[in-house]
């Protein structure tokens, strides 16, 4: 029997809520982690049940939750209470230090800070964990200040990936109005050696060799809040999304702009077309359809709620440039709501089932690929992320 | 016995209720009881303090006996009845909110 469990982080907790495969009755279990902030949760695609939770606070700093059977049961990776003839746990899998140089001592470069200085890189977050598509032990955790972390032991420890903070155009980083976050973690399932990162307010960064340098994939990208809006870095990426079976195609959610690459992020061009606003956060790609990907409008950067307080889905189903809008099932009066960068996900059972939750705490999901929409849970602390596993 | 009250957030992470009671080995300062906690503890480092620095995290303090000890060196000794087990040390998350 197939289903669906999705992972929802929230302001104040996590939820999992579950269905079976026609997705129309649903069980909602938390709050787990009750008062926390939840950036996001995700499970691994080696191993469904295993999941990995990135659990903050502003009081007591980070929390990494990993669970082995579905979420039923947490705990922080090696920070058990048992004791070892070696001694108590080590407590380590909170602890994200950055790679520092061995002649200095200090982080490897600085960054700009809101008004143009350079400023020192302070671990703040994790923002989000990306499970190895092949081993239930590996994930990659996307930090704030910008970095890059990797976990080979199921999370109970963490090593930088320095080679992106110090390639060399760190100092040109600067943050956005949530924080200088790395944000978007893209696995490529056709090259184990190749990863797309996205960084607010940086840009896109490739790898192709499993995470040792990097380079930035930023061009056509124009940005009018940087001196030159061309630039090579500096511009706010709030997502981006491939398709498993073209990953070299690749489609952006921007600051402003929606956009798309055929050449792995070497060149983009816009694609917002008839969108009524192409300010957002999510986007993603249909399942099985390579060439439909979903966006929210938001209406600016200033007002981060659906234009004309209607909330709409637009789906493309040419890749971009032609946009429908879904509306049947969501507010279509009186609707502020925002739909933050990780807060869409995408089912893989036949009939592909959209997601997404908002800041009013709703969850809304569509059985048939955004032609109607009903929410699973309407009251929810704000909806910071929302992932889902298709369980077969 | 050194008597710990932690906030009820880390009470939940710790998987503890009430109080928390520690062997504290040699003289009885902040440090020495957080190193005691943690090690007892293990999923609170760096909850309280940095995993490198040991600097406390900007947003708790440390009282006992009616008493703010958040500045004192993390050396200095706690008052008589926190070493003597008759008062608690307490962290405590500062007040937020409106």
């Amino acid at each position: 029997m197939s289903g669906v469990r999705v992972l929802v982080g929230t302001r104040k907790g996590a939820f999992i809520l579950t269905a079976d495969g026609k997705r129309d009755r649903w069980n909602v279990s938390g709050p787990l982690f009750a008062g926390w902030e939840i950036y996001h949760l995700k499970g691994s695609p080696a191993d469904p049940s295993r999941l990995y939770a990135s659990q903050t606070s502003g009081w007591f700093g980070q929390i990494i939750q990993r669970s082995c059977d579905g979420g039923k049961t947490w705990e922080t990776p090696g920070g058990a209470l048992e004791k070892s003839p070696e001694g108590f746990p080590k407590g380590e899998s909170n602890k994200f230090v950055y790679d520092t140089s061995p002649a200095t001592g200090k982080p490897l470069t600085t960054h700009q800070w809101y008004d143009g200085t350079q400023h020192p890189w302070e671990f703040k977050r994790v923002w989000h964990l990306e499970p190895s598509l092949t081993d239930p032990d590996a994930v990659f955790a996307g930090v704030e200040d910008a970095g890059l972390f990797r976990t080979s032991d199921g999370g109970k420890t963490w090593q930088e990936l320095a080679g992106l903070r110090g390639h060399g155009t760190g100092p040109k980083w600067q943050p956005g109005a949530g924080g200088m976050c790395l944000h978007t973690i893209l696995l490529d399932p056709a090259n184990p050696k190749r990863m797309y990162i996205a960084i607010s307010a940086a840009g896109a960064f490739r790898t192709d060799d499993g995470g040792k340098s990097w380079k930035p994939i930023n061009r056509g990208l124009r940005s009018q809040y940087i001196p030159d809006p061309d630039a090579e870095i500096g511009h706010c990426v709030h997502r981006i999304a491939l398709h498993r079976s073209r990953p070299n195609a690749l489609f952006m959610q921007k600051h402003w702009d929606v956009m798309r690459s055929d050449d792995a992020g070497d060149s983009w061009r816009e694609v917002s077309g008839n969108l009524p606003t192409d300010f957002g956060f999510v986007i993603d790609v249909h399942a099985h359809e390579p060439e439909t990907i979903y966006v929210v409008p938001i209406k600016s950067d200033s007002e981060h709620y659906p234009p004309e307080g209607k909330l709409r889905v637009y789906r493309s189903r040419t890749g971009g440039n032609e946009w429908e809008a879904l509306t049947q099932g969501l507010p279509q009066r009186d609707c502020y709501v925002n739909v933050l960068r990780d807060a869409m996900a995408i089912d893989a059972l036949d009939k592909c089932g959209v997601y997404f939750g908002t800041t009013g705490g709703q969850v809304y999901m569509s059985p048939d690929a955004g032609d109607s929409w009903t929410p699973i849970v309407r009251d929810l602390p704000a909806v910071l992320s929302v992932e889902v596993q298709t369980l077969r | 016995m050194i008597r710990v009250v932690l906030p009820p957030h880390l009470r939940t992470l710790a998987q503890v209720k009430g109080e928390v009671q520690l062997d504290v080995a040699g003289p009885i300062t902040r440090a020495a009881v957080l190193d005691a906690l943690e090690t007892r503890y293990p999923m609170l480092r760096g909850t309280i303090r940095d995993h490198v620095s040991e600097q406390r995290r900007p947003f708790l303090r440390f009282f006992a006996c009616e008493r703010d000890l958040t500045h004192e060196p993390p050396d200095a000794p706690l008052p008589d009845a926190v070493a003597a087990g008759a008062e608690p040390f307490l962290v405590i998350g500062a007040i937020a909110g409106g």
